[in-house]
């Protein structure tokens, strides 16, 4: 299979890419190897560190970070940018309507049972309109690219997608380490992120807020993988970064524990799951929510971001109906494409998908972070077959997909650069405004063939790139 | 602020106070092992040393005699000695990480910088280490902390609750080091210019890093009376009794007058209270109520203020 090198067009390398063939190529190897232990040891310096749930080893470990950055065109990110938005708001749509009168259940546009039947649809959030009508305030969108104007989505994050802060240090790092190709390159800043979502955030106050509104960013605390980013997110905007430990509820609003007293809250920019929010409403168990927050937030005295619920839009099951909800609620065609996608629970394409496995990318339907997939063509038999037998076992957990020829980018190897594949994480905010800063985590699959970016599955990043005008 | 925020970065400052005791508890334990073992047991030395870290049970538990390789094992690598430099150093760098955005970055860096150097330390082989360059090691980077904490942190609640913590566990440190030799400095006429109180009193100094600082604030001999002065009422010597206590004082005068009068100052009210009856004594009087006495009301005093401090301001609930 041939993949798109976005570097080149007909051997040709692209205009994007000239200045920085032109770096590559005269750069001596021992200063590559210099810059490349200056800019870990800045990580390392930073702390920003990546632990990797369930697989133990050292928690400081770093995400590796590749130097060559991957850079867009203002023209591909200006077509990107409006697909991007375009889809925000449909999901927001969707969301406001599947808590309300469900049209597009009713149009028979989306099957009930995948909405009211999901385990992300929140039945104690029915009727409860959010300010603005957002219930998703941060989207992140995987978007892969498998020719010179072919994206497609991947999948939908609206719940609380992370890497932000990879977007973000990246950048630093990069100016930091190679000012002069700032100088020569024409780059759109990224650095305007953590204001813009602090103004999101503040714009979804809710209306029994009266004064300028006290945000605050719930973290599970500092044993989670990604709280670098929420502290790092905390002081970029100024805001507390609490644990539900510092919360609690006192009649009709949410209070911090503060050296002078309690504080009232607004608004809530939650890291933490649905199940874990409040043990009254959700798990019992849960240590890490503040008890009656639900009851807060449906009687308006609280905003949560995002909110309870907000989950059944970026299911895999639900993902296939995107493009529907963006024609039923805006009237548009989408901007964006979809995967072809098999949904095993229909007969038709079960049969297609178990006929074709080899072939096929098979994920399971809530699954994350690269496990418990199957990539076809990159499998062995063996392996193909036990998972014929799980997904025998529950058809309806899984859907598949093609194998996409995912686009590659230049990439620092042992010898020189070499094409790698990658993908890319826009992050869309949603609240008075939709906003999307001209940039995103690109992740990078460093083994040599390798479809898998996930970071806790040996991808690293890169600094992405639009060129302004 | 959080409270928990706060309670962070007193607690923050508590323990790198603690690890700078550590390492020069390690550096008079490196030269108590150098001089030869009298009759009068050097061995005791090291002992009572331990004992004002509180730790010399479990010391002598897990190794027994005191060697040089086993005191710098104890006292700087041992993760089961909470009062080892890296247990201290560890414990200050984690609350360092669960409050990072009220740290600066310079302040968080030097933190991270002294935990990562410590890590590579740890991994070298013991016999490729020498004694001095940990003590070394470890008062260089508490210093580097210090000194970004000095330049960068802003003057607000924060700054104070740290050096609250620094202060606080400094009057402790002090106070628990003279009490475990306070027989040493009682004057006892069989001792008078024998050699070995002169020697002893150094030791005690040495342990405050206040050996040199002595002669110039004093001259002349050191007597016990000097010495006693020296570490209790002299305000001048930065680790003195009254000293650590009139700085946390002044810390929580700052948080006081920041707060206003809704917030309570207990904490406030009883350090101003002990800082004024130290301030109404003189040595002699000290040593007519008996030191032992007079170091374990302050010892007591100072757990008191610490635990006011997390009444009125750790609590977060009105």
């Amino acid at each position: 299979m041939s993949h798109y090198n976005e570097m080149y067009e007909h051997d040709r390398v692209r205009e994007p890419y000239a200045r920085l063939r032109e770096w590559v190529d005269t750069m001596p190897d021992d200063f590559r190897q210099m810059k490349q232990a200056e800019a870990e040891a800045l990580f390392r310096r930073i702390g920003i560190t990546f632990a990797v749930y369930g697989e133990g080893g050292d928690p400081d470990r770093l995400i590796p970070f590749d130097m060559m950055p991957r850079v867009f065109e203002q023209a591909e990110w200006r077509k990107l940018e409006r697909g991007i938005k375009q889809r925000a708001r449909a999901l927001n749509a969707f969301l406001r309507d599947v808590y309300g009168r469900a049209e597009i259940v009713r149009a028979g546009r989306v099957p009930a049972r995948l909405v009211f039947r999901n385990e992300a649809y929140e039945k104690s959030v029915v009727g409860v309109v959010p300010p603005r009508g957002v219930y998703s305030h941060i989207i992140g969108i995987d978007l892969v690219r498998t020719g010179k104007d072919e994206f497609y989505v991947l999948e939908d994050n609206c719940r609380t997608p992370s890497g932000v802060s990879y977007m973000l240090e990246n950048r630093e790092i990069m100016m930091r380490m190679f000012p002069q190709l700032f100088r020569q390159n024409r780059i759109e800043p990224v650095d305007q992120y953590p204001e813009l979502l602090r103004r999101t955030l503040e714009s979804v106050a809710p209306a029994k807020c009266d004064d300028r509104p006290t945000c605050v960013i719930l973290t599970p605390g500092h044993f989670n993988s990604a709280y670098y980013e929420h502290s790092f997110l905390a002081n970029l905007m100024g805001v507390e970064l609490v644990e539900g430990q510092d919360l609690f509820v006192d009649g009709e609003f949410v209070y911090m524990r503060t050296t002078q007293g309690p504080q009232r809250v607004d608004v809530i920019y939650r890291r933490i799951d649905d199940p874990f929010l409040d043990p009254l409403c959700f798990r019992p168990d849960s240590m890490l929510g503040v008890p009656g927050l639900m009851d807060v937030y449906r009687s308006g005295g609280v905003s949560i971001c995002s909110a309870p619920g907000a989950g059944v839009a970026d299911d895999k099951a639900i993902y296939t109906f995107v493009p529907e909800m963006i024609r039923f609620y805006l009237g548009e065609e989408p901007l964006l494409n979809n995967v072809q996608t098999w949904t095993l629970w229909k007969d038709e394409d079960y049969r297609h998908v178990m006929a074709n496995l080899p072939d096929l990318v098979v994920k399971e339907v809530h699954g994350s972070g690269g496990y418990g997939m199957l990539v076809g063509p990159k499998s062995t038999k063996e392996e193909i077959e036990s998972f014929r037998k799980k997904i025998e076992a529950d058809p309806a957990n899984y859907i598949a997909q093609p194998t996409l020829s995912l686009s590659t980018c230049p990439t620092f190897v042992e010898q020189g650069i070499a094409p790698r594949h990658v993908d890319l994480r826009p992050f869309c905010l949603c609240g008075d405004r939709i906003e999307l800063v001209p940039g995103g985590l690109t992740r990078v699959a460093l083994r040599e063939g390798s479809l898998v970016v996930n970071s806790s599955q040996g991808g690293g990043v890169k600094d992405t790139w639009v060129l302004s005008e | 602020m959080l409270s928990r925020t706060a309670s962070n970065l007193f607690w923050m400052g508590r323990h790198l106070e603690r690890a700078e005791t550590a390492a020069r508890l390690l550096d008079v334990g490196q030269r108590i092992t150098l001089l030869p073992n009298t009759e009068l047991g050097y061995q005791n030395e090291w002992n009572s040393l331990l004992q004002a870290s509180g730790t010399s049970m479990i010391f002598a538990e897990k190794y027994g005699e005191a060697t040089q390789e086993k005191i710098a094992e104890f006292i700087f690598f041992d993760r089961e000695n909470p009062s080892s430099v890296v247990s201290c150093i560890e414990k200050a760098r984690e609350a360092g990480r669960i409050v990072r955005t009220a740290l600066t970055s310079q302040v968080w860096d030097a933190l991270n910088v002294a935990y990562q150097e410590l890590r590579k330390i740890e991994r070298t082989p013991r016999a490729r280490i020498d004694a001095a360059s940990l003590t070394d090691f470890t008062t260089a980077h508490t210093s580097t902390v210090r000194g970004a904490i000095n330049a960068t942190q802003l003057r607000n609640d924060g700054w104070h609750f740290m050096n609250l913590g620094y202060g606080l566990e400094r009057a402790d440190a002090t106070a628990r080091l003279l009490d475990v030799k306070y027989f040493v400095l009682l004057p006892r006429i069989e001792f008078v210019g024998s050699g070995l109180d002169s020697y002893q009193w150094q030791v005690i100094l040495r342990a405050l890093s206040a050996h040199r600082a002595y002669h110039w604030a004093y001259g002349g001999d050191i007597t016990a009376g000097r010495v006693a002065d020296f570490l209790i009422l002299n305000g001048e010597n930065p680790r003195s009794l009254i000293t650590s206590l009139y700085e946390s004082v002044w810390q929580l005068e700052g948080i006081a007058k920041r707060y206003g009068d809704t917030v309570p100052t207990n904490a406030r009210d009883k350090a101003r209270e002990v800082l004024a009856t130290l301030q109404n004594h003189d040595i002699d009087m000290i040593f007519d109520e008996g030191l032992h006495e007079f170091l374990s009301w302050f010892i007591r005093e100072i757990g008191t203020i610490s635990n006011l401090v997390h009444q009125d301001y750790l609590l977060g609930s009105a």
